[in-house]
């Protein structure tokens, strides 16, 4: 067991999150952030490119539109904040900003890793704070950020040494997940186990490692969701919902609707049981986050799995309320969106397909990056991006 | 005329001065009690569901209610005739139409724990069930035929459904056995421990599923998931089991007691 111990008797740390106001500029900025992308506004007239978000070009009043540009900076000054009337930044005091040289010309106030200094040269990365609004931060160029770093880590979710439930790990994506994040660090994986138990399970090598503790859990289930909660040791970090159950069928013809009805209640409803007995759990701790794996599929509906992919936009749909609701807490709500895993759920389906360990991967990735929305595999990137630039077309695209 | 009929004025008595006892052959239907498992091309068997409506709170300050879902075939259960192919044309084949009268039946009791212990794909047959007739004597006709094997007592262990990579492995007869209980013995019906009245391994029988398919095909019924069958002797148990009136029903959910001297 990896938790912490504490004082019983101590009153619980309150946790604060930044001040949440943005104008609408900035939550535009926030919105690519979450996706990892460096954005910055550029103007269409003259070309001058501004940080911070604006709603006109601050030189000549031309229409701005965000773009990606390159990371590169130099720090020019710093600076160490240690007296903040903001609830959540006097728990973190001393906070060190600086003042950066962005590559793409404007002069921004960033917040620094640890060790740099005037002078240094910097990759910037847009980050969420905890409150989910965007800010800039500054790492060393060329070097991976530390992920001990104090400031850094209330950006990004860490996985080394936390709690960590699965909720399927019978699955090929969960196994691989229980797998990566075991080499990631983890301190102690609650693996679900859907019933019927086998045999095997009591044999199984990787459920028998010593950081790994199965549990039965089954998303239809009230009971033994709350009951999974109830055996974990000590403190829940993190959640990752790797359960799903796919099957295809059309909308008029061939859907089973005693498997469909089962695959939405698996999907929606088990989604949201979940998420109602750990989120309250979840909510005490720092740097926690929920993670929930989508198909592609969620973002348009798709002739050949049209049960599933309603499903998914439905999971797509919860988890925007959802992080909404956590935004006072600072427990981030990632959607992981991927194209057809390479498992026995897509047999009928041809390649690209995504490895159940790179996806199991990628997830740990993005949690790490401070990731909200991560788009794992050419299927999905390609699907995010169609749909991003046209919706409407990609709809019809995705069922001609 | 206020006066109980003296048969039933002594199923009363004997009912309150303890001289007959009630033994519970049910499971409690619980979400977590396992329900069979077919390969996976075939649709599933869903298992016991249940969600709080009010527990007296904000959606029902003075009650306490569920909704609850399951299979039909979940839990302690019975199986009509209708369930299989072979009763699909019996008549009072649903549970919806089974004639009251049957859902009351002495019992045998036929213990085959100790083979069960030892081979958990033992199969009961015909040459098993001479053998035990000659040593207990014959099975009476109209009885339920309960298969003591103490599988209930694997319930909530991994070795209930005792579900391996060629699928589960439990007792159950073939279909020698099933011709005679049924055509020979004229059985009400066979009463087990086990998920299905079929062993784990029937479905590769050269008569595959010989329980369901025999048994149904008579108009005899099916009891399963059944427990404390180790409480009842092998002879003079009274059964009534009585499964709900769904109408068109293939079997039914049910509590399952039995009354012994």
């Amino acid at each position: 067991m990896s938790h912490e111990k504490r004082d019983p008797l101590a009153r619980l740390k309150e946790r604060h999150v930044p001040p949440g106001m943005r104008s609408r500029a900035m939550q535009a900025m926030a919105a690519r952030a979450a996706m990892g992308r460096f954005v910055l506004q550029g103007c269409v007239d003259c070309g001058a490119v501004t940080y911070p978000p604006r709603d006109v070009c601050p030189r000549c009043w031309g229409e701005l539109r965000w773009a990606d540009h390159g990371r590169g900076a130099q720090v020019l000054s710093v600076t160490t904040i240690r007296v903040s009337t903001d609830l959540y930044f006097r728990g973190q005091l001393p906070w060190r900003m600086g003042t950066v040289a962005l590559d793409a010309g404007p002069v921004a106030l960033a917040h620094l890793h640890a060790g740099l200094t005037a002078g240094d040269q910097a990759e910037m990365r847009l980050m969420l704070d905890r409150g989910g609004n965007a800010a800039l931060f500054a790492l060393p160029a060329g070097k991976e950020p530390d992920m001990s770093d104090r400031q850094w880590r209330e950006f990004v979710v860490p996985v080394k040494g936390r709690t960590i439930l699965v909720s399927d790990a019978r699955g090929a994506i969960g196994r691989a997940l229980v797998q990566a994040l075991l080499a990631a660090g983890a301190g102690h994986i609650v693996a679900g186990l859907a019933p019927p138990a086998r045999i095997a399970d009591l044999s199984d090598s990787l459920l028998g490692m010593e950081r790994v503790q199965s549990v039965p859990l089954d998303l239809t289930d009230p009971v033994m969701v709350a009951e999974c909660m109830s055996k974990i040791p000590g403190p829940l970090d993190i959640v990752i919902n790797t359960a799903r159950l796919v099957r295809g069928g059309g909308v008029s013809a061939d859907g089973n609707l005693v498997e469909q009805r089962r695959m939405l209640d698996v999907a929606v409803l088990g989604l949201m049981r979940l998420v109602q007995a750990s989120a309250p759990l979840l909510q005490g701790r720092p740097s926690a986050a929920f993670v929930d794996i989508l198909s592609a599929q969620a973002l348009a509906g798709d002739a050949a799995f049209a049960g599933y992919a309603a499903g998914e936009a439905a999971r797509h749909a919860l988890l925007q309320s959802f992080r909404h609701e956590m935004r006072a807490t600072g427990v981030r709500v990632l959607s992981v969106f991927t194209g057809p895993s390479d498992d026995e759920d897509h047999q009928s389906v041809p390649p690209p397909k995504v490895a159940p360990a790179r996806l199991a991967r990628e997830i740990i990735t993005a949690l790490e990056t401070g990731r909200e929305v991560s788009c794992v595999g050419d299927v999905a990137v390609d699907a995010m991006d169609r749909w991003l630039a046209d919706p409407a077309l990609y709809t019809r695209e995705r069922n001609l | 005329m206020t006066a109980m009929d003296p048969i039933l004025a002594g199923l009363v008595a004997g009912i309150a001065s303890q001289r007959l006892r009630a033994v519970d052959l049910t499971n409690t239907l619980s979400p977590d009690f396992p329900v069979i498992v077919l390969p996976s091309e075939f649709g599933q068997c869903e298992p016991f569901r249940m969600e709080t409506v009010s527990r007296y709170d904000g959606n029902g300050p003075a009650w306490y209610w569920n909704n609850i879902s399951m299979n039909e075939h979940t839990g302690t259960h019975f199986d009509a005739p209708a369930h299989w192919i072979t009763g699909r044309d019996v008549p009072n084949g649903t549970v919806d139409e089974v004639r009251p009268e049957d859902f009351i039946h002495p019992a045998v009791v036929i213990d085959i724990s100790r083979e069960a212990a030892a081979d958990e794909d033992f199969i009961l047959t015909r040459a098993f069930l001479d053998d035990w007739e000659a040593r207990n004597g014959p099975i009476p006709p109209r009885h339920w035929i309960l298969l003591r094997s103490d599988w209930s007592k694997r319930v909530g262990t991994v070795s209930y459904l005792n579900l391996r990579e060629d699928g589960a492995h439990s007792p159950g007869p073939d279909a020698t056995a099933m011709r005679f209980l049924v055509h020979d013995r004229d059985c009400v019906g066979l009463g087990v421990e086990t998920v299905g009245t079929d062993a784990g391994q029937a479905a590769h029988f050269d008569e595959p599923l010989p329980a369901h398919s025999i048994l149904h095909g008579n108009g005899r019924f099916g009891l399963q998931c059944l427990t404390n069958l180790d409480q009842l002797p092998a002879f003079g148990a009274l059964v009534v089991a009585m499964p709900l009136k769904i109408k068109g029903g293939s079997g039914s959910p049910l509590r399952v007691i039995a009354l012994v001297a």
